[in-house]
């Protein structure tokens, strides 16, 4: 009699499953939790003001993300893949490989990364070489590569307060962390000249130079945070003389608790880093799937809604939330509204 | 022969009214392990009290919320600027006209009033409204457009930074250095507080609306995910409960002896200890990429939750089988019962409190989980409630360990707040299922 029961049941589901996936009627998106917040006040803003339903929206990470967007083409997978990078050559390939094949990209703006500490703490100022030469697992003493043993900011420079080196730095699964390997310790190896001398010691190989560069120590004066900015948060809390990496909207919220170094003599805000002149940010994406629009009901209009002059221009809630809006969104909206694929 | 010499000549000689010196040391022994136990316990019981402190004390607020007092003007220059109250047309005015007739009604009160505060733009009284509201107003014309023109009494949200500063969460020093909030905008406050326009009321809103995003925490609520969390209980009552007790009845009164089910044993034993995020990877293998069901669907998380808790209702369901004396068995059969008979007339009915005690137990489980549904799409934001039953299985849906996990990392302070919240939500439902379970126990539970 169970038996009976569990076939019956079995095949009850069997059937409602077959009619339910013939018809998913809201957008799915998935990726970057930098590009997270962005995406969930745009989906509700969408649900709001339209008769499509509200997205779903699902952090995870700019990697993940797209690694579910190139699972394929179909009900069952995410329609927009939010990527706090350019997608790689490699994600592509895989993309091609389960036939998601034409990818719209779309650029939503830029994100600032600053550093703050503790509201209470000292006041500081950093240069990319500061951080370099805090952070770099090696570096050059006397045109020779030695473990970096600096303990004290003071140590690096000496403008820089007396107090010990501690930094919370985003772990390697953030999209974050590239940047700021690029744009701080690679910048800040370049402009100690370090690079050219390292570049030198590994006889001519510019790549492996690099790679040095961006080398990170390990003795516990670097901490690598794997959870999001809150950790790195409630981590500054516990120890109020560290120094955090985030995220501008992030920090732009905590203002009552944090307290930013500028960067190279730039305030970061959203003004420095639309003009360019604060150094370490980034564009934000999202990629979409041609194949889907058409088939998931608002998508199309989805897409068009995020980059929408009411949305993601510079009076528009994102900019509130802390993007930095693109001065080229213009061409964005053209792009979007004629579905140009990535080529 | 050494103790029986030894044990001669340790013979007691005197009163037993006075212990010696070997008695007191083990009455010692005795005195010093009770305090060890006694404060193993006190240990258990200061960090179960810190907690519930931590969470209460930071969870009570998400309970109550500050809503403001208005009447609002539906201004129809704005609202419908062709007058001709054509649904169509009026759905193109966006929450951002709605808006600015919501900043336009308050302005105007504040105005009448005299409250003005020295300082403030228009936009910093504007930013004291919750976003959520012109959603709210938007939607109740939209449902009934003869509201145009008209001036309505409205219940609205205040902004989550007003309603922290009415909470103590957001202090006058705070508000110094937060670019979200101004001292004079919490003065002006005050003053709303006053005159009545400001009250702080239990938070319905909490239990029953969605989520919401980073910018409106004061809208942010868990219907959602209990709907989420209830529909995938759904789906595993459903399924384990006739797969658990059949697999536990089969293996422990019809299965033979032998090294096949003693392998099974074994495996049941193993899974029951696996970690929960592998069900997770096999429900997106199997549930999302081959069967092709949803993402983020209840369906999906209710049947990985239904692997995971499989085991852990088979072995009690087992030990309830196995605590029913062989007597009964015997007698039943003894008088010409089929072995099925004796089962299902005798057995199981003495069996089933204990089987039900570990599948409410084991659904509990199931209910406080994050990591198997991290993989399937359920850790997600998700602002509308899914469908009824049964096409509401296949809709995207939260739970309420998934909301406690997406509102903690959320970048505003209001969240903790929610967080906290939702963990008391969730304590609840756990405390009722498991004080079901006692009394099922006591009541019907049968010693031999």
């Amino acid at each position: 009699m169970t038996i009976m029961k569990l076939t019956a049941s079995a095949l009850a589901i069997a059937a409602v499953s077959a009619t339910a996936a013939a018809a998913r009627d809201q957008v799915q998106v998935s990726g970057s939790s930098t590009v997270l917040p962005y995406a969930t006040i745009v989906a509700e803003a969408f649900g709001e003001n339209t008769d499509f339903k509200t997205p779903v929206v699902e952090g995870g990470g700019s990697s993940a993300g797209l690694k579910k967007f190139c699972e394929g083409v179909g009900e069952n997978t995410v329609d927009v893949a939010n990527s706090s990078r350019k997608i790689k050559d490699s994600e592509l390939e895989t993309c091609k490989q389960n036939g998601v094949t034409d990818i719209m990209e779309v650029r939503i703006g830029y994100d600032g990364i600053v550093f703050a500490s503790d509201i209470k703490g000292a006041d500081f100022t950093f240069t990319p070489e500061d951080w370099y030469k805090a952070l770099a697992a090696e570096v050059l003493v006397d045109g020779k590569l030695v473990p970096n043993t600096a303990k004290n900011w003071k140590d690096v420079n000496p403008a820089l307060p007396d107090q010990e080196i501690l930094a919370f730095v985003p772990g390697t699964k953030h999209g974050t962390r590239e940047v700021f390997e690029q744009k701080v310790l690679e910048a800040g190896c370049k402009a100690s000249g370090a690079e050219e001398v390292i570049t030198g010691l590994k006889g001519g190989d510019a790549k492996a130079a690099t790679e040095t560069c961006v080398k990170m120590r390990t003795d516990g004066k670097s901490v690598d945070i794997d959870g999001d900015y809150t950790e790195t948060l409630s981590r500054l809390a516990s120890a109020p003389h560290g120094i955090g990496v985030f995220g501008l909207a992030f920090y732009e919220n905590n203002t009552d608790k944090l307290k930013v170094a500028p960067m190279g003599g730039i305030v970061p805000s959203v003004e420095t880093i639309a003009d360019g002149t604060y150094p370490v940010s980034r564009p934000l994406f999202f990629y979409v799937k041609k194949a889907h629009i058409g088939v998931v009901p608002g998508l199309q209009e989805y897409a068009e809604f995020f980059v929408s002059d009411d949305i993601a221009g510079p009076d528009g809630p994102l900019a509130a939330y802390g993007l930095v809006p693109d001065p080229e969104l213009a061409k964005t909206q053209a792009a979007v509204a004629a579905q140009e694929t990535m080529k | 022969m050494t103790d029986a010499t030894a044990n001669a000549s340790a013979r007691r000689t005197g009163s037993l009214l006075v212990p010696d010196a070997r008695t007191r040391r083990r009455n010692a022994a005795e005195a010093r392990f009770k305090i060890y136990g006694l404060a193993a316990t006190l240990v258990g019981m200061v960090a179960l009290v810190m907690l519930l402190i931590s969470i209460f004390s930071s969870g009570t607020g998400a309970f109550f919320q500050t809503f403001l007092h208005i009447p609002v003007t539906l201004d129809a220059a704005v609202l419908d600027k062709s007058g001709n109250r054509d649904p169509a047309e009026m759905q193109k005015v966006t929450t951002i006209g709605y808006a600015k007739v919501l900043n336009a009604s308050l302005q105007k009160v504040l105005d009448d009033k005299g409250m003005a505060v020295a300082g403030l733009t228009d936009k910093d009284v504007a930013d004291m409204i919750s976003k959520e509201a012109p959603a709210q107003i938007r939607n109740m014309v939209l449902a009934n457009p003869a509201l145009i023109g008209q001036t309505v009494d409205m219940t609205i949200l205040a902004n989550g930074r007003i309603d922290g500063y009415f909470k103590g969460r957001v202090s006058m020093e705070s508000a110094q250095l937060d670019k979200n909030v101004s001292p004079r905008q919490l003065e002006l406050a005050d003053k709303m507080r006053a005159a009545g326009m400001l009250t702080t009321d239990f938070n319905w809103g909490f239990l029953t609306s969605g989520d919401s995003s980073d910018q409106r925490p004061e809208s942010a609520g868990l219907g959602v995910a209990i709907i989420g969390s209830l529909y995938m209980m759904i789906v595993v009552l459903v399924l384990s409960l006739p797969i658990g007790v059949a697999a536990s009845i089969y293996l422990e009164e019809f299965a033979p002896k032998n090294r096949w089910t003693d392998l099974i044993e074994v495996n049941i034993a193993n899974l029951a200890a696996v970690p929960s995020i592998v069900f997770g990877i096999l429900g997106l293998a199997v549930f999302i990429n081959f069967a092709g069901l949803p993402q983020s669907a209840p369906i999906v998380g209710g049947l990985v939750l239904t692997l995971m808790t499989l085991p852990r209702i088979i072995i009690p369901a087992r030990a309830a089988l196995k605590a029913v004396p062989p007597s009964i068995r015997d007698a039943a059969l003894g008088v010409g019962a089929s072995k099925m008979q004796s089962v299902f007339d005798h057995v199981l009915p003495l069996a089933a409190p204990g089987i039900l005690t570990g599948m409410i137990i084991g659904l509990a489980q199931a209910l406080g989980e994050t990591a198997p549904l991290l993989l399937i799409g359920m850790v997600a934001f998700v602002r509308e409630f899914p469908g009824a039953p049964p096409q509401g299985f296949f809709d995207p849906a939260s739970a309420l360990p998934v909301q406690v996990y997406n509102w903690t990392q959320r970048s505003d302070p209001a969240f903790v707040e929610r967080a906290s919240g939702a963990v008391i939500v969730l304590l609840v439902f756990l405390l009722i299922m498991n004080a079901v379970a006692i009394i099922l126990r006591r009541r019907f539970e049968r010693r031999w």
